[in-house]
């Protein structure tokens, strides 16, 4: 089973007497996992691990059963996109890709093919031929995904890849990252854009100080979250009626109208025995009801709750 | 390890991963814009000799003889390139083969890439030894043309029937040695300090100071067998001569391999070490 996951075994980093990461056990499957946390509660340190970056001072990691300490085979698996925004000197977007894959041990032809492959994949053809030392900060960005891209790794580690991309290019990659999160592969990316990595997610890891807060997919992980009442948003026709009758029931914690008049916000501590409720109200009453939906079953609400005002900025 | 298993390594592979390097290196080297001073520094003492030359063909009238230029380029040779020129250029190359790479915060390049780190140390030790050797055996045959030109007919015979052809491509060799030796010790020092031009400032004196080191102390130094390959000895000067205890000379059947071995356990070390290097740019 290990074989086609990301393994951390009990692993521990420091620099020097400063914790990086602390007891951190997880064993990550295929799909979109979001890492998420405030400055300095480990993302980077995770990634540096399985990427081989840095090692472990305790426990060991692994990428599909191959040890990180092996780059020979490690990166024929594995592309990492990295927050560092330095390229070697002098080379063009087309040279640093290509050269990357010579790396490989491909021919020139065969790298020259895929260069082209990756630089299409994140529209970057037309400024292949510039220096990357004069790209703008998001054409830096784009040309690191298409270094991790570029042969077609399984597992995708990108640490902070939506950072300094518009609006549209943001849409595009993420797109391209649920597209090959659905392919298979791994996709594990740190991002501060919590609404954005929430729409894509499989799962998540939550990490503060060092530690996983917590880990698995977003509801999962909500639900594990007692001390907070669950958020339930129910639009209906006559929500103050509805705000009514609810009212005086133990299932119920908080009933709150919506913004717009036309919904109610009710806080629960038991989402079934709510839900159970909620239909013997709209029967007896009569009702219409257009939605139910969780309303913090997501990560920003999670996170919120989890890790708090430390969060505030991401 | 049996043979079979070194030949079962994949060979092929590590080649073409040592070439992408070497292409990689070798275009910073040469064609970085920053460049221009590793020229310069190879370069500089073909300036003082052509200078020499003009000097003595227009202001100085020929007044000294072939055998004073032969000695006197035996000691630009031995003290100039040896001691400082090619020193502090191997020193400079060498140890920013990946020092260099860290302060530039690239060095992430290499390491993400499927290559053996050890692959990635050879490769950097060869195009920094390809640089190295290419900048440096030109510097020291066009000196030591240069040093000879303006004395005329007498340097076509000097050249083809004077020895002289061979004395340059004994200069030549020792050149190509002393980059092999300097090269895998500065690349080693590049890994083992974080600022290895204090190291290599108290590898320089040791080796400066060589002449004037008893027999035994005068073996432990790259210079020691560079100089016992050079084909014509340099007198330490009078005021200094009392200092100068002799040692015998190593013969060449000795110093090469002794050269290449040293600098073949030295990149094998660099190599271990690079394996436990981690990107850490905030050091």
């Amino acid at each position: 089973m290990s074989g086609a996951r990301i393994v951390f075994d009990d692993v521990s980093r420091f620099y020097g007497e400063v914790l990086g990461v602390n007891r951190v056990s997880l064993s990550i499957p295929e799909g979109i996992t979001s890492l998420v946390g405030p400055n300095g509660s480990g993302k980077s340190t995770l990634m540096n691990l399985m990427t081989g970056l840095i090692r472990p001072t305790q426990g060991t990691v692994s990428v599909l059963g191959i040890p990180c300490d092996r780059p020979d085979k490690l990166f024929r698996e594995v592309g990492y996109c990295t927050q560092y925004d330095s390229f070697p000197s002098s080379l063009t977007g087309y040279e640093f890709l290509h050269s990357y894959l010579l790396l490989h041990g491909m021919t020139s032809s065969e790298a020259e093919k895929l260069t082209w492959e990756a630089l299409e994949r994140i529209n970057l053809t037309g400024a292949a031929k510039r220096r990357v030392a004069g790209y703008s900060k998001g054409m830096r960005q784009r040309v690191k995904l298409a270094q991790a891209l570029a042969h077609n790794p399984r597992v995708l580690v990108l640490d902070e890849p939506l950072n300094g991309l518009d609006p549209m290019a943001r849409a595009e990659t993420l797109a391209l990252f649920r597209q090959l999160g659905e392919e298979g592969r791994h996709v594990v990316v740190s991002s501060h854009i919590l609404h954005e990595v929430d729409r894509i997610s499989d799962q998540v890891i939550l990490l503060s100080n060092g530690y996983v807060v917590a880990e698995g997919r977003i509801q999962g992980v909500r639900s594990e979250v007692k001390e907070h009442p669950m958020q339930i948003l129910v639009r209906c026709n006559r929500p103050g009626e509805l705000a009514a009758k609810l009212f005086g029931h133990e299932q119920v914690v908080e009933a709150k109208l919506h913004a717009d008049g036309a919904g109610l916000h009710v806080r629960t501590r038991d989402a079934d025995s709510f839900y159970l409720l909620l239909n013997q109200v709209v029967l007896d009453a009569g009702l219409e009801v257009e939605k139910v939906a969780p309303a913090d079953e997501d990560v920003n609400s999670v996170y919120e709750y989890l890790i708090g005002s430390e969060g505030g900025s991401q | 390890m049996t043979v079979a298993e070194v030949r079962s390594w994949p060979w092929s592979l590590w080649a073409a991963q040592i070439r992408a390097i070497l292409r990689l290196e070798l275009g910073k080297t040469f064609f970085n814009r920053r460049a221009w001073w590793i020229y310069l520094a190879a370069l500089a003492p073909v300036i003082l000799t052509t200078g020499h030359s003009i000097a003595t063909l227009y202001i100085d009238q020929m007044s000294h003889g072939l055998h004073t230029d032969v000695k006197a380029y035996a000691g630009i040779f031995q003290f100039g390139y040896l001691r400082v020129f090619l020193f502090f250029g191997c020193a400079i190359l060498f140890t920013n083969l990946f020092r260099g790479e860290v302060l530039a915060k690239t060095l992430h390049y290499y390491f993400l890439s499927p290559v053996r780190r050890e692959v990635i140390a050879a490769g950097k030790y060869l195009a920094g030894l390809a640089a190295a050797c290419v900048l440096y055996s030109v510097s020291v045959a066009l000196c030591h043309i240069t040093t000879f030109m303006h004395f005329g007919p007498r340097f076509e015979e000097f050249y083809f029937a004077g020895g002289g052809l061979e004395q340059l491509a004994a200069y030549v060799g020792v050149t190509l040695l002393a980059c092999i030796g300097y090269g895998a010790v500065f690349t080693l020092m590049g890994l083992l300090f974080k600022n290895p031009m204090i190291p290599a400032a108290v590898v320089m004196i040791w080796e400066g100071l060589n002449t004037f080191l008893p027999p035994a102390l005068k073996k432990i130094s790259v210079v020691f067998y560079l100089k016992s390959l050079c084909p014509v000895d340099v007198p330490v000067p009078g005021p200094l001569s009392f200092l100068v205890q002799d040692a015998a000379p190593v013969p060449a059947w000795l110093a090469v391999p002794g050269v290449l071995l040293l600098s073949l356990l030295a990149v094998i070390y660099a190599g271990r070490r690079v394996r436990r290097f981690e990107i850490s740019y905030a050091e």
